[in-house]
Parts: C-alpha cells; structure tokens; sequence
C-alpha cells in the first residue's frame, strides 16, 4: 500500500472576500504522478499557491495534511523545508542575486543543524542538473529570474527542483511557453525525479507533455472544484473535445 | 561668542605659544569661539596663513544660516554649545569600555570584528594598531614618490602643496558646516599622486586611523598628477561611536588631466550623529572621478558628493546607497556641474527604507551655456520595506546647452509579497528572505567594493533586518 503524501479535506479557498476553491477533496500518494487540468480561471494556481502557503489566500474551511500532518497553518518556508515545492506559473525576479547563491541559500536552509555542504558538493549538484537540463552553465552566475525569457524561466524552475529534491512537486503550467526540444528536456527532467519517494502534481493545458509523463490520475478542475477524475485517457479525451462537453454535462445534472 | 580676529595677537603671550620647551595643555571644553579656533592652530602649530584661514572661517560660520532643507526639525536640534571641537588623543583614552552602547558591541560580536578595532570603532583607543600592514605599502608608495599622511603631518611637511590645492575645491563659504570644518578641522587624510603614477592597492585611511582621522571634522585633500591612478577608501562597516553628535568632514579631490580619482566610503556612525559633510571634485580634462558612497548609520546625513567637470571630457561617476531604518534620516545624492564641452555624467543612487526610516535623493544636474556633447544620466532607484517608511526624490536640472542627453529615471518599489513568497517557498524564512532581497537590490554597490568590505556589508544587512542593531 502506497503511503499517503498529500491529502485535501473539502478545502475552501478565498482571496479577500471572493472564494475561488470552492470544495476540493484530493489524495496525493508517493509515486504517483497527478495532472490537474481546467479552463482558464479554474482555480487551479489558486490551489497551488493555497498548498505552498501564499499569505493572500487563506483557507476558510477544510483542511491540508502533509505526511499525515496539518500544515494549513505554517508558513511557505516551513511547508518547503518539510519537501513540497512549487514551480510556478509566473516565477518572480530577485535582482541582484545570482541563481548560484539563491540555491546556496536554498540548500543552506535545508542544512540548518546538519552538516554543512561542503562547496564541492554544491557544485556537482548544480552540474548535474544543468547538464541534464541542457542549460547555459552561465544561468548561474545571472541573477534570478531577471530578464529571463519565459522558457528560461521554467527551466529554472525545474532547476531548482532538481537541486532541492522536493518530495512533493507541484508544477504550475511548467510546460507552458516552451518549444519543442524544451519540451522534451523539461519532461525528461521531470520523469528522472520519479521515484518512490516522491509525487508529482502536473497543472497543464495540453496532452504534449503527458505523452512524455503518463500520469496515473487526471483531475479536471471547473470553477473551484474537481468535477471528473480518470485516466490519461481523459487527458486525450479533453485534447480531442475540449471542456465544452464536461460543462455542459454539470449543467445538466 | 564670535570675538574679531585681530584680538587674538595679545593672546600669543599670554599663553606662552612663542617659547618651544612650554608644554601647552590643552583643556578641551564644548563650545566654539575664536578662542578655540585660536588653541587648536597654535598647538598643531600651524602657518600663520592656515591659523587666519580658520579665524575668517569661523565668522563664516556664524554669519552663515542652517541649510534650509533635508529635514530642519532634526538639524535645529543640533546643540553648537554642547560639542567638543577639538580632542586629542589623550582625552578620548580616557573614556572607558562602559560608555559604549550594548547594541555596538553586540554587533562588533556578530560581525567579528577583531579586539583592537573594537576599542578603536567604540571610541575607547585612539589608534588603531594595524602598522604592520601599513609600513609595507607605506615603502612601495614611498618608492613611487606618493605622499599619503593624514592632513596636519600633510601640512607640517608638504605646506607648498598644500596650501596651493587647500580649500580651493570647498571654500569655507560654500555652507555653514563647510565653514565649521575650515574653523576646527583635525585629521583627515592628504594624499598626492605623482604624474602618470597608478597606485594599484586601495588606500585606506583604516591603516593609519587615530582619534582625529577618524574625528568629528576631519579634512581630507586628494591631488592626482595629471595621468594618475588612486582609489581611497574610507570608513568600514562596523558602527563608530562617538559621544559627540555632530560629525561633519570636508572632502576635496582634484584630478588634474587624465587623472582617475575613485573614493569609496561607508559611512556607519552610531545613530545619534548628524553627519554633515561637503564632499566635491574637480574633474580636469579628460578626468574621471568616481564617488563609491555607502550610507548605513547615523541619526541625519546629508551628503552630496559632487564633480565638478572643469575640462573638456571629463568624468564624474557617483554611486551611492542608503539605508534608514526607525529614527534616521539619509538625505543623500550627488551634484554634477558641467563647466566644459563632451563632459559626462552618472549618478545611481540605491536606497532602502525600513521601520519608519526616511531616505531623500537630492540631486543637481547643472550644464552651463556653450558645453555642447553634454551626457548626463540620473537613475534612482528606492526600495520601501514597509508602509511606515519614507523615500522621495529631490532631483534638479539646470541646463543651459544645446545637444546634450540627459536622462533621468526613479522608481520606488516595494518589498513585494509575490518576491517574498517566492523566495520563501525555497525555504528561507522571512528575514532571511528580506535580507537576500535586500542585499541583491544593493548588489551593484557591493560588487564595487574590495572583497572584505562586502562580506561585512551583506552581514551587516543581514543584522539589520533581523532588528538586532541598534
Ligand atoms: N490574488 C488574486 N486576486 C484576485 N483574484 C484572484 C487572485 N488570484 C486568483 N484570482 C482569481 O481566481 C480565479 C482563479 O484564478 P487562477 O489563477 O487560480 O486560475 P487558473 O486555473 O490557474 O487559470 P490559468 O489556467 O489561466 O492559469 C480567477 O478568476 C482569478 O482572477
Ligand atoms: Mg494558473
């Protein structure tokens, strides 16, 4: 039995006085991989940001366990150090400090107590995974996120992903902006962190990088909720038809 | 009170100034007269040019109103009659360990600033022992013909020099605390660059720092040859104790044709002092001077590092950050006057205000008539870490050419929630988070600095945001 990494209980979501999740109930197992799929203002960055502990949305009902543990009320530092980890959908700029000691400080957080990493450590960890990213070494030393276009800045995302090692890794529309062999790269990068240990929730728009994936459960999220879950299969089914069919279906019940 | 100059003559009798073997003692008191003005010059034993020099300042002095800008509640404040002008370095011995505030030694602590320089930065030692170091760079400039001593030895053995460059950057004129300085000025450094010569190491007025260097009203005179190189660097970032409030330098720079004067300042003084300084440079032709000025501590700044661009394709950089948290008042910026035809300029000044603290960029961009291929450009850029704080901008164009470029751009920007989270959900906690934020905006400060200046500078932010400084 696999164990449980992530459960949602009917959790509710506002910001300021607009609820935008509105009753999500979700289980999230080591090893698995989930895609979250909707329309556009579906909720579905809500949710993410709601999971990472944004301070602007505030859980008004229901709750979040992390490892069989509450975490609705801890900040986003103490939900990464205890291994989730959020690429998102529009990562922000830090002028002024460079990828390389962003991730220093990173890692340093997750070493408070323990032994130190030693410089060469560092820096094998961070050749490795831009050498399985394919990216400019150079990206080190540029600061955050400044000036990047929007394919760098999801690969930085994975990036960093690759040198945290997250357990649970929710990825918000990674895969949107990028080119083809971006594409394949990213998900490459994705599929080699797949492991017992960890889960990964995929928030996407299009079936491309589930072929490369292959998901085991594919949730469809309208209007703050999950309305239907399956198989890759409703992945392709909604690449083929779209969502109109689905509404229409809820409409009708 | 003010009493007239020609006074003073009976007094060299009195006090027995013509007789070498009378040991003078000096019993320094708060408060500023001619009489004074009169001990200081006689016991420094000064030229009678520099001793009526003081004397005319000092009228100066009092004829000469506040400035009335920057921030006239906190300058009104300033007690005249409350300051000791002059001490020597037996007076500040005398002080102790104790009178030093808690929150300044805790900082040395966290810092890690050595035993010696912590009695020097509290107040308690007049010197700074670091004469290892300094003897060995003292025989490679010497061997190079260049002349660096603080500025009464200057005076005492290069007199030529300095009379011929003293005071012709800033006359006492220029601003009453401009005045004052010329009045009791004491220490400082004086720094003369022989033709074509480029002195590679920084110097530091840190290797030869005592009481007076590092005093209330020191002066300070850089001459570069034409053709030469020198980077001065001045302060450090460990806050310096003084129990007198009023801090207020003169510094003048003169680059004579190709010459590159670069002064780098960190200006960290506990937060009681007013730190009023004059600091300017004239730029001849085909001079580059550049103004590295960092402002971190006291109570109220006002500095204006300008060039004053006097040949044809001179240079005048100013770089500059603040910082003001709860109390202080940083009113920084730069003055750029273009007196000569293809002259440029660049001003870029970094602020930060946090818990109530206000930060002002005030600056002049001046282009006189006939000085065509005028470039000019003005970036500020102010960083708000909390509604309760404070920046404005104060930023002045007078330009009277034709095909000039002058550019200006400001922005003031908050510490933003979305850049917070984000650095956040990677693990660090919120102070470490402000402080990586905080660091990165001054990040094109800090990489201009020597190595060991911007290690203790990101520490010392780092203390700042955890509220643990004082
Ligand atoms: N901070 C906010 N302030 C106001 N409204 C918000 C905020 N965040 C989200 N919303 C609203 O909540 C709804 C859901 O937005 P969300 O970004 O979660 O959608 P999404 O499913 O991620 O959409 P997309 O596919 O376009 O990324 C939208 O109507 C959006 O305008
Ligand atoms: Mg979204």
């Amino acid at each position: 039995m696999a164990e449980r990494l992530l459960e949602i209980r009917d959790l509710h979501v506002a910001v300021g006085e607009t609820e935008i999740i509105r009753g999500i109930d979700l289980t999230v197992d080591r090893g698995t991989v989930h895609a979250l799929m909707g329309p556009n203002g579906s909720g579905k960055s809500t949710l993410s940001l709601a999971l990472m502990g944004h301070p602007k949305y505030t859980v008004t009902q229901g709750d979040i366990l992390y490892k069989g543990r509450s975490i609705k009320d801890l900040g986003p530092d103490e939900r990464s150090l205890l291994g989730m980890f959020l690429g998102f959908q529009y990562p922000s700029a830090i002028p002024g400090v460079s990828v390389a000691n962003f991730l220093r400080n990173a890692l340093m957080a997750r070493h408070k107590g323990g032994p130190p990493l030693t410089p060469a450590a560092f820096k094998k960890l961070l050749d490795d995974a831009i050498r399985r990213l394919k990216m400019d070494p150079a990206v080190l030393g540029r600061y955050v996120n400044d000036g990047f276009s929007g394919g760098e800045k999801k690969r930085l995302e994975i990036l960093q992903a690759l040198v945290l090692q997250p357990e649970l890794e929710i990825l918000d529309e990674t895969d949107s902006g990028l080119d083809i062999d971006a594409l394949r790269i990213i998900a490459e990068g994705i599929n080699a962190q797949r492991g017992p240990e960890r889960a990964i929730v995929l928030i996407t728009h299009y079936q491309r990088i589930l072929n490369y994936l292959r998901p085991d459960v594919v949730h469809v999220m309208v209007r703050g909720k999950i309305v239907k879950q399956g198989g890759p299969e409703l992945a392709q089914e909604l690449e083929a038809k779209g969502y109109d069919p689905l509404i229409k279906e809820l409409v009708e019940a | 009170m003010a009493t007239k100059p020609e006074l003073l003559v009976d007094k060299d009798y009195k006090y027995g100034f013509h007789d070498e073997n009378v040991q003078y003692t000096f019993k320094a008191r708060k408060g500023i007269d001619h009489d004074v003005v009169e001990q200081i010059s006689r016991l420094k034993n000064e030229p009678q040019w520099m001793r009526d020099f003081r004397h005319r300042a000092l009228d100066i002095f009092f004829s000469k109103p506040l400035p009335a800008w920057a921030n006239l509640e906190l300058l009104s404040k300033i007690d005249f009659d409350d300051i000791y002008y002059y001490m020597r370095a037996s007076d500040v011995e005398g002080r102790s360990w104790d009178e030093v505030p808690e929150e300044i030694k805790r900082t040395f602590d966290r810092l890690g600033i050595p035993e010696a320089e912590r009695k020097f930065l509290g107040g308690v030692t007049a010197q700074y022992d670091s004469e290892v170091v300094y003897h060995s760079i003292r025989a490679d400039l010497e061997a190079k013909g260049v002349l660096f001593s603080d500025m009464d030895t200057g005076l005492r053995e290069h007199e030529d020099i300095v009379r011929e460059h003293f005071a012709t950057v800033i006359p006492p004129a220029d601003n009453k605390f401009a005045a004052l300085n010329s009045a009791v000025w004491s220490g400082g450094s004086f720094i003369w660059v022989p033709p074509g010569v480029r002195v590679e190491i920084p110097l530091q007025a840190y290797f030869r720092i005592n009481a007076e260097n590092m005093g209330q009203f020191e002066r300070t005179l850089i001459i570069a040859e034409p053709g030469s190189f020198v980077h001065y660097i001045e302060g450090c970032t460990a806050p310096t104790y003084s129990s007198n409030s009023l801090h207020s330098a003169v510094v003048e720079l003169i680059a004579k044709e190709g010459a590159h004067i670069r002064y780098t300042t960190i200006q960290n003084w506990y937060k009681n002092v007013y730190n009023l300084v004059t600091k300017r440079a004239l730029a001849h032709r085909n001079a580059h001077v550049e103004w590295v000025d960092g402002n971190i501590g006291s109570r109220l700044t006002m500095k204006y590092p300008s060039v004053y661009m006097v040949g044809e394709g001179a240079r005048g950089d100013v770089l500059s950050i603040a910082y003001a948290s709860e109390g202080q008042h940083q009113d920084a910026g730069s003055k750029m006057i273009h007196a000569a035809p293809n002259t440029t300029s660049i001003i870029t000044s970094k602020s930060v205000s946090k818990g109530g603290g206000r930060t002002s960029y005030r600056g002049l961009v001046k282009v006189y008539p006939g000085c065509d291929g005028v470039k000019s450009n003005v970036r500020c850029d102010a960083l708000l870490m909390d509604p309760a704080s404070r920046s404005d901008t104060y930023p002045t164009m007078e330009i009277d050419a034709k095909n000039v470029r002058i550019e200006h751009e400001a922005t003031v920007s908050k510490v933003g929630e979305e850049q917070l989270f984000y650095v956040m959900s990677r693990g660090l906690s919120e102070v470490e988070a402000t402080t990586m934020i905080v660091n990165g905006f001054f990040e094109p400060f800090v990489k201009e600095l020597p190595m060991e200046y911007a290690v203790e500078l990101n520490r010392l932010i780092a203390l700042e945001m955890e509220g643990s400084v004082g």
